[in-house]
């Protein structure tokens, strides 16, 4: 076990971390909508009724905010200790939207949850929902500064790379936070967010039903849930047809891995699943154009010259060239810093022109580009997510059609499906996270810097321990989690207080 | 006066909140050894950021070394 690469574990430990820390964002995210949306309806139709309502999510939002709050902390400790030449390479990209994240959001999120939880009776009414939707603003904000980074490490903008310090500085803030990659992977993650506290509240709600119990809490809750949840999953089609153009755009790689297309060209089909394709439709997925051109992963190897646009694409070995050149030059520049000016401005000349392939100095094969393995995962990662997403759909769309018509009760399969459809809503916020950051590999920032230079020199031995103590932990704090609330989903809504 | 009002009903409303807290007690001990576990026994014992210690002169020396020789 101890001779698996420092790489491979090194990637297994912030995978792990990552996708523990993503079973409690989303419903955090998800939860505040619901309790705000239902909040917002007891101030304006002053009916206890919702207040009730929104007071059970809102126990159910704080006890999974308990559990998740500060497990992100341990990727940044990762970040210094695993990946150091990462972290001091993207330095102070990082820096300033963690940074804001940091002091903004979370002060945000503290305050404002203090007045939520404590506020009932003592705050005004508009007051207490005005601190309830800024709890959500607050945890969506800080989601914003996190995607951001992510966004930068698919798609590098905004920045040059200072030689001297070694550190990529940001030269135009408005690109790395506001262009459409972050825009997209914001609006798109933050849905499948709210997508994944429609789910869930659906699934408790049901439990109640089939319970026979809090019958009125649960069908208004199902209601306002399948409502939202459908808008959500309308905005994410639509946030991940964006995402799916950015991605043909500046990831093609990634694009020929999830479809396991080996050759492009014009009019390609769509592969739902091995054997049935769908004419035309990847073209128009990734460029709008039926007869747009799609490449596969042999041309993107080979190089490639667009038959529309009349583009030429380098080849892997060409890339390769350049990224040799890039580096040997930032090595020159290094050697000559302080003892000969002019071959360090020569070397810096040099390095500024093949800087975009700096990364491919470090492909030694280029088939490390296109691991088997990242095929199908990808592959199937992205079926997984979109197939989850329609079948979910489908379940909000038959509970409003049966909630319209007062007859949730009599359709049991339907509330044990709605049930039992919890977990796979974060099976697909998973699947998600696969397709983006495995579709990426070799690249810790894509083209600049692979895993293999990002990685810090420390022994594979002590990733290998402190993978299984995160483990242990987390796996704890999720059973501690599902355990708590479960206690509070089979008490239930408490009784009402009497409001002020 | 009125900002030491202020201050005293915000003290008094957190003091009340933590008092009346039910399932909080709960929450707030899981959370307190969540952070323990982190910043105490994970940070200082399992985490040691391999460029601690060091100016920032000597980080982005060692980061360019570390850079140039991965290039091999």
């Amino acid at each position: 076990m101890l001779d698996t690469s420092l790489i491979d574990w090194s990637r297994a430990q912030f995978a792990l971390t990552a996708c523990y820390h993503w079973l409690f964002v989303p419903l955090t995210l998800g939860l505040a909508v619901i309790m705000g949306t239902m909040e917002t309806l007891y101030v304006i139709k002053k009916d206890d009724f919702w207040k009730r309502a929104a007071r059970f999510w809102m126990k159910l939002f704080g006890i999974n905010f308990a559990i998740g709050v500060a497990t992100g902390i341990i990727l940044e400790f990762e970040f210094g200790t695993n990946w150091s030449n990462y972290s001091w390479f993207v330095g102070d990209i990082f820096g300033a939207p963690l940074a804001i994240e940091g002091i903004l959001a979370f002060f945000m999120e503290a305050t404002f949850i203090a007045v939520m939880f404590f506020g009932w009776n003592k705050v005004s009414k508009s007051f207490h929902l005005t601190s309830t939707w800024l709890t959500g603003i607050g945890a969506t904000l800080s989601a914003w500064w996190i995607l951001v980074a992510n966004a930068w490490m698919q798609h590098p903008v905004g920045m040059a790379f200072n030689p001297v310090t070694v550190r990529n500085e940001m030269t135009d803030f408005s690109a790395v936070a506001f262009s459409a990659a972050p825009a997209m992977k914001f609006l798109h993650t933050v849905s499948s967010g709210w997508l994944t506290g429609c789910v869930f509240v659906i699934g408790v709600s049901c439990w109640f039903l089939l319970k026979r119990r809090e019958q009125p809490m649960a069908k208004a809750s199902i209601k306002v849930a399948a409502i939202i949840g459908l808008f959500s999953a309308l905005f994410i089609m639509f946030t991940g047809d964006q995402s799916g153009l950015q991605m043909a755009k500046n990831q093609p790689m990634k694009l020929a891995s999830a479809e396991g297309l080996m050759d492009g060209g014009k009019n390609m089909p769509f592969s739902v699943v091995p054997g049935i394709k769908i004419p035309g439709m990847l073209s128009v997925l990734a460029t709008h154009d039926i007869n747009g051109y799609v490449p596969g992963i042999n041309d993107l190897i080979n190089g490639y010259t667009d038959p529309i646009t009349g583009e030429k694409h380098l080849s892997a070995d060409q890339k390769m060239v350049k990224g040799r050149l890039a580096l040997n030059a930032f090595r020159d520049f290094k050697k000559y810093e302080k003892t000969d000016q002019a071959k360090k401005d020569s070397a810096q000349l040099v390095l500024n022109k093949n800087m975009k392939y700096f990364g491919y100095g470090y492909i030694k094969d280029k088939h490390e580009l296109m691991p088997k393995s990242k095929i199908v995962l990808v592959y199937w990662a992205f079926r997984f997510m979109v197939g989850i997403g329609v079948f979910l759909s489908l379940v909000m769309v038959l509970m409003l059609w049966f909630g319209r018509k007062d007859k949730l009760e009599n359709n049991r399969w339907l509330l044990y499906t709605a049930l039992y459809s919890i977990p796979l809503v974060w099976i697909a916020g998973q699947c998600g996270w696969i397709l983006t950051e495995v579709g990426r590999q070799p690249w810790a920032i894509q083209d600049l810097l692979p895993l293999s230079a990002a990685v810090s020199g420390v022994e594979s031995s002590s990733v290998v321990i402190t993978f299984f103590l995160f483990l242990l932990l987390f796996t704890a704090l999720l059973v501690a989690e599902l355990t708590i609330l479960l206690k509070a989903i089979r008490k239930g809504p408490e009784p009402i207080v009497e409001s002020k | 006066m009125k900002v030491i009002h202020i201050l005293t009903s915000v003290w008094r409303f957190y003091r009340d909140g933590f008092r009346n807290m039910t399932w909080g007690r709960t929450l707030w001990l899981v959370i307190m050894i969540k952070l323990f576990i982190i910043f105490v026994v994970l940070r200082l014992f399992f985490f040691h950021p391999a460029l601690s210690g060091m100016s920032d002169k000597e980080k982005q020396n060692k980061v360019g070394e570390n850079l140039i020789e991965k290039i091999k």
